[in-house]
């Protein structure tokens, strides 16, 4: 570390030509930060039960940007790759579920494999096994383009890759947009199971179908439940794999230093695909928890999440995984509070500013650390 | 004959690293290869592990021909390499390191035990077995990469310049440790610049010359060699 000298500020300046502009940056972003929390405060007085409301949709979204930001920041932190087809992957999460759902009934299997199953558990497992499906196929899907796209270019400059990438997320969008693949409409979603909707005042109650929930109440829904808890459970499963599995050490071993991963006997490419794997899973199921609560899909839905699930993981630190929680936790409050208390289109012009502004400020997000140190 | 390499020709690109070296390494030696700055010693370690690939020529190891084999198939082996400048894997903890060491074995109760009998050459380890690896002394990290390299059990232990960077008494107790392995039947292939205290320890020394061997011979008749005694040891002759 350099001790910054006291008496001679120029040369602070002079030797970080960016210096002042950083400083310009921090400024500008305390004061936005101030600006936001007098707002949020004021508007959290104004009206407690609309703040609760748009917190809530904000924790929905900001869970569902966690399950695809785990995956950005799981490759960058191995290949050095930012995996810009990452959000199509999510996409073809959706897609699969939709066609196991609307062509196959695959939701329905338990009642039909054990007719006098309760319901309730018949549903269950039945939108557990569409999403499993989800996983696998987003799973191998990336395995594969990871061996057909990306591996043969380890070696070659950092932006190939990344141009390759693109090219990859155009391939996704435009081949499933293709009449005899997904087409290019927006298709109504049919959920593997009903939404339930529960209100909050004087206690939590039910909304009854085709009623509206009364006003001042607060809302929320099985969805946004399931959500929240299979994104929690994902995050606790990615640790315990990252921490306590051989697979996992072997995956923090090769992210520091690959060459020497292999001397110690570590397949290296195979934990690789792995990790690409892992990342598409949580992408695929993200996909299908995003269409289950927005019930439209299409080739391009997987753009603005994905981009904004980028954004979440540069926030947190590009290569945290407990980073990519936080900044998609964050990217959440801010996209629905933006929408809520701003305007609706100023949602996404609010997420790019704050990857403007973290890069500006701190390259490194919260959880970063700088870069240089890895091999 | 454990490992014999002959005619090895490595290039960088237009370099030519390593151009045409031969020599072996007998069950149960601890065999030295040293050279200046630049002269291929890494590279020679780099090759017969596998991450880089000669150009013709042949690597055996017991008589099975090695040269195409991927790295973490030659760990599998029984070589194993403990690189220069160390590389511990920063962001594991001492423990960890000690685990990837061993990765390509599948027992635990005998990983343990051979954590163990690391810990008995290292003590300082099992002090630091929570610490990361990023955190410890340079000694300290040579001691947990020797150890890690351990891990695997291997029949070959190549080590890239163990005495870099240490004091002159922790120099000393490296080389204690590296005789010690090899009494318990680990040979040695040790790559060092410290031409002095490897001519000490090895049986036999081979002498590398921008990308040649040179000089070659028992430790005794290298280090009487008045090439070798001027050039390395820094002694007039
Ligand atoms: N990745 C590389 N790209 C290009 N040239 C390289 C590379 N690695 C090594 N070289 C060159 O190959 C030659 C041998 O290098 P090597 O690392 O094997 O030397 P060394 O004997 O281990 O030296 P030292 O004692 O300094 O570690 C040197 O001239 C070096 O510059
Ligand atoms: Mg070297």
């Amino acid at each position: 570390m350099q001790q910054a000298n006291p008496s001679q500020p120029t040369r602070v300046i002079a030797r970080h030509p960016g210096a002042h502009l950083a400083w310009i940056g921090k400024g500008f972003l305390l004061l936005l930060a101030v600006l936001a929390i007098i707002v949020l405060v004021r508007s959290f007085f104004d009206n407690p039960q609309l703040f609760i409301q748009i917190v809530i949709s904000g924790l929905q979204l900001g869970f569902v940007y966690a399950l695809i930001a785990l995956g950005y920041t799981m490759v960058y932190g191995i290949v050095r790759l930012i995996n810009f087809a990452h959000g199509d992957v999510f996409m073809v999460g959706a897609f699969v579920s939709y066609f196991a759902v609307s062509y196959f009934n695959l939701h329905l299997w338990p009642t039909v494999v054990f007719p006098g199953i309760p319901v309730g558990v018949a549903v269950v497992i039945g939108s557990i096994t569409v999403i499993l499906l989800s996983m696998i196929v987003c799973a191998m899907m990336a395995a594969v383009i990871e061996r057909v796209a990306y591996r043969p270019l380890r070696t070659a400059p950092r932006i190939t890759a990344l141009i390759t990438a693109i090219g990859v997320s155009f391939f996704l969008e435009y081949f499933g947009a293709l009449n005899f693949v997904f087409t290019a409409r927006f298709i109504p979603y049919q959920r593997p199971f009903s939404v339930v909707t529960w209100y909050i005042k004087d206690g939590i109650h039910l909304v009854v179908a085709g009623q509206a929930a009364p006003i001042g109440s607060i809302t929320f829904s099985n969805i946004a439940i399931i959500i929240m808890v299979a994104s929690i459970l994902m995050q606790v499963a990615l640790q315990f794999l990252v921490r306590r599995t051989k697979t996992g050490k072997a995956m923090r071993a090769t992210a520091f230093d690959k060459q020497t991963a292999q001397l110690m006997g570590i397949n290296a490419d195979q934990v690789i695909s792995i990790t690409f794997a892992i990342g598409a899973a949580l992408a695929g199921m993200g996909g299908v928890l995003y269409a289950i609560a927005y019930p439209s899909i299409n080739t391009l839905m997987g753009i603005l999440p994905g981009l904004k699930a980028f954004v979440a993981a540069v926030l947190g630190g590009i290569g945290s995984i407990p980073g990519a929680f936080v900044g998609a936790l964050i990217m959440g409050q801010a996209e629905s509070l933006t929408a809520g208390y701003i305007s609706t289109p100023m949602r996404d012009a609010i997420a790019f500013s704050i990857l403007i502004i973290v890069l500006l400020v701190r390259p490194t997000g919260i959880f970063g650390e700088p870069e240089g140190e890895k091999a | 004959m454990l490992l014999e390499v002959e005619n090895l020709n490595v290039y960088y690109g237009a370099i030519h690293a390593l151009q045409g070296i031969s020599f072996h390494v007998a069950e149960g030696e601890i065999v030295t290869l040293i050279g200046a700055n630049g002269a291929g010693k890494s590279t020679t370690l780099r090759t017969i592990s596998g991450l880089l690939r000669s150009r013709g020529g042949s690597i055996r190891f017991r008589d099975q021909e090695i040269g195409t084999v991927t790295p973490e198939q030659i760990v599998r082996l029984g070589i194993s390499q403990v690189p220069e400048g160390r590389k511990i894997f920063a962001p594991l903890t001492v423990q960890e390191n000690l685990e990837m060491g061993a990765y390509t074995r599948r027992d635990p109760s005998e990983i343990q035990a051979t954590m163990q009998r690391v810990f008995a050459s290292f003590p300082r380890l099992k002090e630091r077995m929570n610490q990361l690896g990023g955190t410890l002394s340079g000694g300290e990290q040579q001691m947990l990469a020797m150890g890690r390299g351990l891990m695997s059990r291997p029949s070959l232990l190549l080590l890239d310049e163990p005495s870099m960077g240490l004091s002159p008494i922790l120099t000393e107790e490296i080389f204690r440790i590296i005789r010690e392995i090899n009494s318990q039947g680990t040979s040695i292939l040790l790559v060092e610049q410290n031409a002095l205290m490897a001519l000490s320890v090895a049986h036999r020394a081979y002498v590398l010359e921008t990308g040649n061997i040179v000089v070659h011979g028992t430790a005794r008749e290298v280090s009487e060699n008045p090439q070798v005694k001027n050039a390395y040891l820094g002694i007039a002759s």
